[in-house]
């Protein structure tokens, strides 16, 4: 892999740090006037400076169509000790740039519909300063993304992997007030942050290890060397680094923290917790491609969390009645795809599915958060008079809905196109992303190719399970049945992304690399995937067959209440309770983390600060005191005191130096 | 005479001295008593420089009645400002100054 410096080469690239200064200029712009202006300068702004990144990152993209040589530009001297050099310089090749266009492209789109979505959040909520700090929060977060992806090092990497994170907890608790005894928002942002904290811990280590052997955090020069470098110390990098994977990517064992995040607004969780933070684990890992496929052994566990976490997810998600939970699990189940992908060396093929899924997941996400609209219209038209009977009914259960088919036509076709490309259903995108992962894995071993095309049967699952309570059958509560469609500014991107759910494909189609093809600058050691006609047949029917289950089940006219049990639950018995609680894993963790550690902080506050040093610190000071005040009755006023006390100290002095 | 004589009656000027300065409440008193220590080490002083016939000891007493008499300067005005301001010069009722 070699770089050249941009000056030598084309102009256009010196452009690239736009792609950050221009969503930051949209940060302070918001940030100084936001609240004194009106919401349609601050959502156009904010638009704006997301869209102008995605313009920069297209004409990256065209000077790289022209010749796919990787390019370093340079920006600024960062740190300079000792040994250690980094600069803030960016990385355009093909890979970064796909990371920028997917980010800033869904990202603008996504920017569009909140314009609306966080209009309707104001209405609802009065303080209309929610909606300057929104985007606020929401250009901060492309700005951290975009120095994540064009990052030149590790260092600056971390910056922008921390600065999502950071951006990840402020919009989770974005409604901070609202939730489980108001606090429960509150606690899903905490509950990510300490979660990635564990994964950012590993790889911070990661990093340490990586400077500690090879002396820089350039990506050329790790990448160079990796090839020469001690195997034990390889592992431990790519080890570490695959906990800071697992943490931000939402992989087995971290992945808890995804489904709480849904606890933000709907926009929040096609951007950062669909598209495109979640999916930093998965870049990461084809960028640091030479070092992982080094170790093959470490390949391997890559692939088995990817896979375990690919079924895990997917059975989960069939039994949740959330309808962004379901969501939720699909995306934790759809990373596990992509991690098998980049741990079976097939990076263009998880890159590919990465791309895709960023599109189709980014419009269920978005449609979902149409549907939710469309029930608070509904519940606000019904009940006008007696407000405070529709508290009671939960917007986002899929229970109450049914039969938002006639009522939002658009919403429906378009969740219609997601979902059939998320099963993957041919010739939508998601087919030819998902099987390319299906034949990659499928040339590894007949086990993994099982449990991921299990994962892909209980994908098409719970899709039709979802589809079909959300939008057929009869509407199972007032508000659905007096919902209403939302209006173009959300349509709008919704539409823009099922077209490009559907055409994505194209990108890497049977026969056609031009994925592949296009990033095989960035990764050399990229495992090309041929289309492999049986294993699309099987996949193909499977899903059909998920489908069809799914239809079956859920397909027929369900009776007006949403108190239906689930048929799923009287078939799978105490499974289905397994299901819902997602295996009990947050329980689990409860106790067996969380409890200890409150136990050791209440013991170490209580026992130790309080009592213990506290005891000392204050018994030190009582002493002082009183002994000062002992010594302090000695300065009575009286000068004769002070005489004679004079006078005996003399005589006693001069007593002992005659007396010696 | 002998040494002893004038040591002898040193000592019993300084002891009246250091018992006025201790048991007696005008502070014009205890001036006067402090004098009298003064005068007892100098008194001292003089015996030991005939004694051992060497001036050094009569040069330091004017010293030592140079530097009182300042001191007298000093503290007799003090003691009349005092005055002015407490309307008595009993010592044991400047007691404000304590801890």
């Amino acid at each position: 892999m070699s770089i050249n410096d941009a000056a030598a080469t084309n102009p256009i690239y010196q452009l690239v740090p736009w792609i950050i200064l221009l969503p930051a200029i949209g940060v302070l712009f918001n940030m100084l006037l936001g609240n004194f202006l009106s919401e349609l300068i601050v959502g156009l702004v904010a638009c704006l400076a997301s869209a102008s990144s995605f313009v920069v990152s297209v004409l990256m993209a065209n000077a790289l169509a022209n010749d796919p040589q990787a390019v370093r530009v340079h920006l600024m001297d960062w740190i300079s000790v000792g040994n250690l050099n980094v600069d803030w310089n960016f990385r355009v090749d093909t890979l970064s740039v796909l990371m920028m266009l997917v980010v800033s492209g869904v990202g603008t789109l996504i920017h569009i519909y909140a314009t609306g979505y966080m209009h309707h959040d104001v209405r609802h909520q009065g303080d209309r300063r929610r909606y300057t700090r929104f985007f606020v929060f929401f250009n901060l977060f492309i700005v951290a993304m975009m120095v994540l992806v064009s990052a030149d090092n590790y260092l600056m990497l971390f910056v922008g992997w921390e600065g999502v994170g950071l951006c990840s907890y402020l919009l989770i608790g974005f409604w901070f007030e609202k939730g489980e005894q108001g606090l429960g928002n509150a606690k899903a942002a905490k509950k990510a942050f300490v979660v990635n904290r564990v994964g950012d811990f590993g790889l911070l280590l990661a990093l340490f290890f990586i400077f500690w052997w090879f002396g820089s955090f350039d990506f050329d020069v790790v990448m160079n060397n990796a090839a020469d470098a001690d195997p034990i110390v390889l592992t431990a990098i790519t080890l570490f680094m695959l906990l800071g994977v697992t943490g931000k990517s939402a992989q087995l064992p971290l992945h808890v923290w995804l489904p709480d995040a849904m606890a933000g607004p709907t926009p929040v969780s096609a951007l950062i917790h669909a598209a495109t933070m979640v999916t930093a684990g998965v870049y990461l890992i084809a960028r640091s491609a030479a070092l992982y496929m080094s170790i093959p052994q470490v390949q391997s566990i890559v692939i088995v969390i990817g896979a375990a976490t690919a079924l895990f997810a997917a059975m989960i998600a069939v039994g949740q009645n959330d309808i962004k939970k379901v969501l939720a699990y699909s995306t934790i189940s759809q990373l596990g795809f992509m991690i098998v992908a980049v741990g079976l060396g097939a990076f263009s093929a998880g890159m590919f599915h990465l791309v895709t899924h960023a599109f189709f997941k980014a419009l269920l996400f978005l449609a979902a958060g149409s549907v939710i609209l469309g029930m608070k219209s509904g519940s606000a038209h019904d009940h006008q008079p007696e407000a405070n009977h529709s508290d009671t009914i939960d917007p986002q259960d899929m229970r109450n809905m049914g039969g938002l088919r006639k009522q939002m036509p658009v919403t429906f076709w378009v969740y219609l196109i997601g979902g059939l490309s998320l099963a993957g259903i041919p010739p939508l995108a998601g087919f030819f992303s998902k099987d390319e992962i299906l034949s990659a894995a499928g040339s590894r071993s007949t086990l993994l190719l099982g449990v991921l095309l299990a994962a892909t049967f209980l994908t098409a699952f719970y899709i039709a399970r979802q589809v079909l309570l959300v939008f057929f059958g009869t509407p199972r509560s007032e508000d659905a049945s007096q919902a209403k469609e939302s209006s173009l500014i959300i349509t709008f991107p919704l539409i823009i992304l099922a077209i490009l759910s559907v055409v994505a494909g194209i990108l890497n189609s049977p026969g056609n690399h031009t994925l592949d093809d296009w990033l095989e600058s960035s990764i050399p050691q990229n495992l090309t995937v041929e289309f492999m006609l049986p294993i699309a047949i099987i996949s193909l029917f499977i899903i059909l067959t998920g489908l069809l289950l799914g239809w079956t089940m859920y397909g027929r006219k369900s009776e007006p209440s949403s108190s239906t049990v689930d048929p799923l639950s009287g078939m799978l018995g105490s499974l289905y309770g397994g299901l819902k609680h997602a295996w009990w894993v947050d329980e689990l963790y409860h106790a067996v983390f969380v409890r200890p550690y409150q136990i050791l902080a209440r013991f170490l506050a209580q026992t130790i600060d309080l009592a213990l040093l506290d005891g000392i610190i204050n018994g030190l000071a009582q002493f002082i005191g009183k002994s000062s005040r002992f010594f302090a009755r000695l300065q009575n006023g009286y000068v004769r005191t002070y005489v004679l006390t004079l006078f005996v100290g003399m005589t006693l002095i001069v007593t002992y130096l005659v007396f010696q | 005479m002998p040494l002893s004589f004038y040591l002898g009656l040193s000592l019993i000027m300084f002891v009246l001295g250091a018992l006025g300065v201790l048991l007696r409440h005008n502070a014009i008193v205890i001036f006067m008593s402090l004098e009298l220590m003064f005068n007892a080490a100098n008194l001292a002083f003089i015996a030991f420089s005939a004694y051992h016939q060497v001036v050094t000891g009569q040069l330091f007493v004017f010293f030592v009645m140079a530097v009182a008499a300042s001191e007298v300067a000093v503290g007799l005005a003090l003691i009349v400002v005092i005055f002015r301001t407490k309307r008595t010069i009993n010592i044991d009722q400047l007691n404000t100054l304590k801890g």
